[in-house]
């Protein structure tokens, strides 16, 4: 059978076994396991109405089961096993993650890009929707500011590789250096900085981002609030910070949290562009390495990332639930 | 506190000219009502005094000072939005004191002209509540609150009303009256689409139509002596009506034939040159009483009554498919006079005669 052919194929049989889930397991519930008719007609329907959100909601509740409660089980539980996964070793993993420096040097480093990548890339969001909100030309400015969310972490990366490349022909660093007389060098083999220098690839990535949320939350705040500030005598700053960034306080922490989610999961751009040497290790690219040689180490890792992002997750979906009241 | 004066004030918006010619003059202590119909630039007269909208011709003066480039905090005029216009993230006294705050004034000296302005307006109870705790009447008094606090020359309010409930429209209306009267000096600027809101609170009204002032007066004297057929119609309500007709008699009073039969005597003196003169009768329809001697004014077939009680309102069959009905407000009950063919007359002191839609008063 052609692939294209298989395609629609196993679309109708998809959509249709929805459909006929719902249909037909409505009709047993209504026809057959408490019919609306004899002595007991109404306390059916009352039961077949209590029953059926639950019956409507299975399929979503399994598949959730299925890929999302049992992989976190079973991941924990494969943590707990050494590298062959016959052996239980306890906290075994664990311990010897803490112990290893290069966890420690992981786990720090993914310290800084959580504070340092959702912190810039909120700032400058928030700074371009607010300078390109009145401009003319401000829209094919967003649009090449938005442009890098639809390229590819590892896209991105070989962009900026050349950004940095140790030649003075090819990399805009090195170029400078030599425009000022200095000698090139290697900017992601500087150690310390080029953590940086990498968390700004994540920076121009998702700056978009947040500057397309913020500036529509901007364009939501009542044109009157802010003229009133200014006839009591706000000048631009203070109806900025004062005015409008209150106002729109809930979707900045949303973009923040949401930001520091993805921030927690990127492994791409350290992969790729330094394969965490030169101390570049952040947990999720440490996990990359143990990947499929010791998935007990692996899945410990990744243990750690999800107890780390739980809280930011809560909390981003309680502001984004207040934010939709 | 102060005077305030527009000289060939203008307003376009590129090419679109929507205000132009406006000449006002307004006096300490007055409170002037813009009216018009919607979209007539009532809101952008408004919003180029408070200097929200640039004035691109004509001069602006604030106590005899241009301010035509002098941006809105320095004006010292304080605005009242109909939507409120409250800081949503500010309680009820941060509303009120920022102003004050940016201003750079002692806490005391802000916390003492809250605390003044809250006691005027009753708001002491809600100083420390955030704006979506409280009523619509509630927000709008803060609203007025905060301009009060910072005792400005010139209060300007744009349709402060308009998003209150009825009940709430006239306790409303009725404070704004009182707080006028408590700051007898002070110059206030009211937009309005309301007539009653406007006949009640101005000291002057300012009818505006077609991108210019159709009429200055005091509310009586634009219900009395309108100077055209459109201020005529805009004031009052159910509007007058307008019949038309020719001059038959002249002298210190005209003598009017109607195109319907009908003949009325004005108190509005014309010259022998005027005999003959086409011209629309107005006449309001609660000037109107019913006649039962051979000289009527208006004469029809009654189409639809509304007793009201105190009042009914008799809505006549048009003359035309399609034309204005003519209305009389009878005091009293008449229910039973719906289908019953009705002649009607007025005092001579109640008519108004306009040639070209002018008033014959103000040729
Ligand atoms: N920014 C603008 N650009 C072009 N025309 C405008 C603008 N603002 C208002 N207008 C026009 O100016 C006229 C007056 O508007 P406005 O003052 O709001 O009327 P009102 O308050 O009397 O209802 C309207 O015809 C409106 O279409
Ligand atoms: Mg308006």
């Amino acid at each position: 059978m052609p692939p294209v052919l298989q395609g629609i194929f196993t679309i109708i049989i998809g959509v249709g076994g929805c459909v006929a889930y719902f249909y037909f397991s409505n009709l047993v519930l209504d026809k057959v396991i408490f019919p609306a008719r004899g002595p007991n007609a109404g306390r059916n329907i009352n039961r077949a109405n209590k029953v059926r959100p639950w019956l409507f909601l299975f399929p979503a509740m399994f598949a959730l089961g299925l890929y999302l409660a049992y992989p976190v089980v079973g991941s924990f539980w494969r943590s707990l096993f050494d590298r062959s996964g016959n052996n239980f070793i306890g906290l075994g993993n664990y311990i010897d993650l803490f112990q290893g420096s290069t966890f420690r040097t992981a786990v720090f480093n993914n310290l800084m890009w959580v504070l340092v990548v959702p912190a810039m890339a909120t700032f400058f969001g928030l700074l371009v929707a607010q300078l390109t909100d009145r401009l003319k030309w401000g829209n094919i400015a967003k649009s090449l500011i938005f442009m890098p969310m639809a390229i590819s972490f590892v896209g991105a990366s070989l962009i900026w590789r050349f950004v940095y490349a140790a030649n003075p022909d090819i990399g805009i660093i090195n170029a400078l250096r030599d425009f000022f007389g200095l000698a090139t060098l290697d900017p992601l083999q500087v150690r310390f900085w080029n953590n940086f220098f990498l968390m700004f690839i994540l920076v121009w990535i998702q700056t978009g981002f947040a500057m397309v949320i913020l500036s529509a939350a901007l364009r939501g705040i009542p044109e009157e609030t802010i003229e009133a500030a200014i006839i009591d005598g706000a000048n631009p700053f203070q109806v900025f910070f004062q005015i409008k960034v209150p106002q729109i306080m809930g979707t900045i922490v949303v973009v923040w949290t949401t930001i520091t989610i993805l921030v927690l999961k990127v492994f791409d751009i350290v992969y790729t562009m330094t394969g965490g040497n030169f101390g570049t290790h952040i947990l999720p690219s440490y996990m990359m390495t143990y990947m499929f040689r010791d998935d007990g180490r692996a899945t410990a890792v990744a243990f750690v990332i999800m107890i780390l992002v739980l809280p930011v997750m809560i909390w981003n979906i309680r502001q984004a639930r207040a934010e939709m009241r | 506190m102060a005077d305030l004066k527009l000289t060939d004030v203008e307003k376009a918006y590129g090419e679109v000219k929507v205000l132009s010619d406006i000449n006002l003059d307004i006096k300490q202590g007055e409170l002037i009502v813009f009216v018009g119909p919607s979209g007539c630039g009532k809101s952008t007269l408004l919003r180029m005094i408070a200097g929200l909208e640039k004035i691109t011709g004509g001069e602006l003066q604030i106590d005899g000072m241009v301010v035509n480039d002098i941006p809105p905090a320095q004006r010292g005029i304080a605005m009242v939005f109909q939507s409120y216009a409250l800081y949503p993230h500010m309680t009820v006294r941060d509303n009120m004191a920022f102003a004050l705050k940016l201003a750079g004034k002692s806490k005391s000296e802000i916390d003492e002209a809250v605390n003044r302005a809250a006691n005027v307006l009753q708001l002491g109870p809600y100083l420390d509540r955030l704006p979506k705790a409280l009523s619509g009447g509630q927000r709008q008094r803060v609203a007025i609150g905060r301009s009060i606090v910072r005792d400005p020359k010139v209060y300007l309010f744009d349709e402060p009303l308009s998003n209150l409930d009825a009940a709430l429209r006239v306790a409303t209306r009725i404070e704004i009256a009182k707080l006028k009267e408590s700051m007898p000096n002070s110059t206030m600027v009211y937009v309005t689409h309301d007539q009653v809101e406007a006949m009640t609170l101005a000291s002057r009204i300012v009818v505006l139509a077609g991108g210019g002032i159709a009429q200055v007066g005091s509310p009586l004297d634009l219900y009395e002596r309108p100077n055209g057929e459109f201020v005529a119609q805009f004031i009052g309500s159910p509007a007058m009506n307008l019949l038309a007709g020719e001059v038959v008699g002249t002298g210190q009073q005209t003598t009017v034939k109607l195109a319907g039969g009908g003949t009325a005597k004005a108190d509005i003196p014309t010259t022998d040159a005027d005999m003959g003169l086409k011209v629309n009768l107005g006449v309001r329809p609660e000037d109107l009483v019913a006649s039962d001697d051979e000289e009527f004014l208006y004469q029809g077939e009654v189409d639809l009554v509304e007793a009201l009680g105190e009042l009914t309102v008799l809505y006549f069959k048009p003359e035309a498919e399609g034309a204005a009905p003519v209305l009389a407000k009878l005091a009293g009950i008449h229910a039973e006079l719906k289908g019953r063919n009705v002649k009607l007359k007025a005092d001579p002191s109640k008519i108004h005669l306009f040639h070209n839609k002018v008033s014959l008063l103000y040729r």
